[in-house]
């Protein structure tokens, strides 16, 4: 692990994080919630070096296929079945400045909606060239890209015919262990986004947009791959100039 | 409507789903060949310094089932009480210790186990040393936001009495949720994610 700039590493707060934005616990319509959800009132505490600090993910760790699920885990000269899509985008922090350095892991379906994982019993085809992890670290511009293929919808088992609809899993690391992040990326004109009942735990609709990746024509590769782009702001960090200095520091 | 190209609001929280491990620990599911090993499988080598200790534990549902689908990440100092962060200006931690961890709760007796080293004190924002502590992130299906909590140790009492943190436990008896017992070199914590016996999670 090593930082990958020479910008002196910022060391504020992180701001409090906007509860009412993202879902509560408890989402009886998501009927795993239930009894996954503490009931209890969450412990206040405004982030000490324990959580303003976290792990950093060299460039040097990632492969040259990590960013292209077509061709990650196909055999020689093959590649995945399905819409071949690019998804970019910037990893931003709540003031809009750029997270650089920062690690980035999806994970998705197939193109016909079915993962590879031995609790998934969906009918739809495995894909023989198709294995759905990459990864990324960011830029110092906070920009990453990846080429995969467009997932599948699929059926779950929640409500008596409750279908997700197509999207991409991302795991977030920013700057500080407090930016932790695990979301989903939905795709622009899908109307079964909003008949989900995981998108409709969060209560703003507003929110529920800033999850789906926008169509970008400027970025599509002429007779190659259409491309989609998806920001993601993580919480932004306080100046250190006004604060008690920590011991030794 | 789509997202907005300059919206400032944290991106919402999404849960891992069940298949995170696809994401995040890939090869622990059988998708090989992508990645040489999952990341945050070894937090320390043979040259690490500091007092060789493992941290388990499972996490249990409102019914006391255990949840066998969850991942769970652990984030600490090293054992002079540095982290390997960027943002550590106090000194230079161990370059042979990651601090970071990763691992699924088992799929057969729903443990995740970290072999780690006992981490030092570290300042809370006053000075005071808090009590050597470990920061755990958990997220599972069922979970819309990771959870995010502490793991203390059963034998530091002394030093878990002055916690900064923990003295801010009104309910004196939860503060036992986030202690974890020692049994030889083994500290062991269930988590309990919703009950009589919740674990005290946090807003950090």
């Amino acid at each position: 692990m090593s930082a990958n700039s020479n910008q002196r590493p910022e060391t504020g707060g992180f701001f409090a994080r906007d509860r009412a934005w993202h879902a509560p616990a408890l989402t009886p319509e998501y009927k795993t919630s239930i009894l996954r959800s503490p009931q209890r009132a969450l412990l206040s505490l405004d982030g000490t070096i324990s959580e303003i600090t976290g792990p950093v993910f060299g460039h040097s760790m990632i492969g040259e296929l990590d960013n292209d699920l077509i061709h990650n885990y196909a055999r020689p000269g093959e590649s995945a079945i399905g819409e071949r899509i690019i998804v970019h985008g910037r990893v931003l922090d709540e003031r809009g400045q750029p997270v650089r350095g920062a690690l980035l892991e999806f994970w998705q379906a197939n193109a016909g909606g079915r993962y590879r994982h031995k609790k998934e019993t969906y009918l739809a085809a495995i894909d023989p060239n198709f294995g759905g992890c990459g990864r990324a670290i960011t830029d110092d511009d906070g920009r990453y890209a990846f080429r995969t293929v467009k997932p599948g919808p699929y059926p779950w088992p929640n409500g008596v015919n409750d279908w997700r609809p197509a999207h991409i899993h991302f795991s977030v690391f920013g700057h500080g262990f407090a930016q932790r992040l695990i979301t989903q990326m939905y795709f622009e004109g899908d109307p079964m986004i909003w008949k989900c009942p995981i998108v409709n735990t969060i209560p703003d609709r507003r929110a529920i947009e800033q999850l789906i990746a926008p169509l970008d024509w400027g970025q599509t590769i002429p007779m190659d791959a259409r491309a989609y782009k998806f920001d993601i702001v993580l919480r932004g960090r306080r100046s250190t100039l006004f604060e008690n200095r920590l011991e030794g520091n | 409507m789509v997202q907005e190209l300059h919206r400032l609001k944290e991106t919402p929280s999404q849960t891992a789903g069940p298949y995170v491990h696809i994401g995040l620990t890939p090869n622990y599911c059988d998708i090989r060949g992508v990645y040489d090993g999952d990341l945050g499988t070894a937090m320390v080598n043979d040259q690490t310094l500091g007092e060789r200790i493992t941290v388990r534990g499972r996490i249990l549902d409102g019914a006391d089932t255990l949840v066998r689908d969850a991942i769970a990440e652990i984030w600490q100092a090293d054992s002079a009480g540095l982290y390997n962060s960027p943002s550590e200006m106090r000194g230079t931690a161990d370059p042979n210790f990651t601090g970071w961890g990763r691992c699924p709760t088992n799929a057969e007796d729903g443990y995740f186990q970290f072999e780690t080293i006992k981490p030092g004190k570290v300042p809370f924002k006053d000075g005071r040393l808090m009590a050597p502590h470990i920061t755990l992130w958990i997220v599972a299906r069922g979970i819309n936001i990771g959870l995010h909590t502490r793991i203390y140790f059963s034998d530091e009492a002394e030093a878990n009495a002055i916690d900064p943190l923990l003295l801010r436990i009104e309910h004196r008896q939860r503060v036992e949720t986030m202690v974890a017992q020692k049994d030889g070199s083994t500290y062991t914590l269930d988590i309990h994610l919703q009950g009589p016996k919740e674990t005290v999670f946090l807003d950090i």
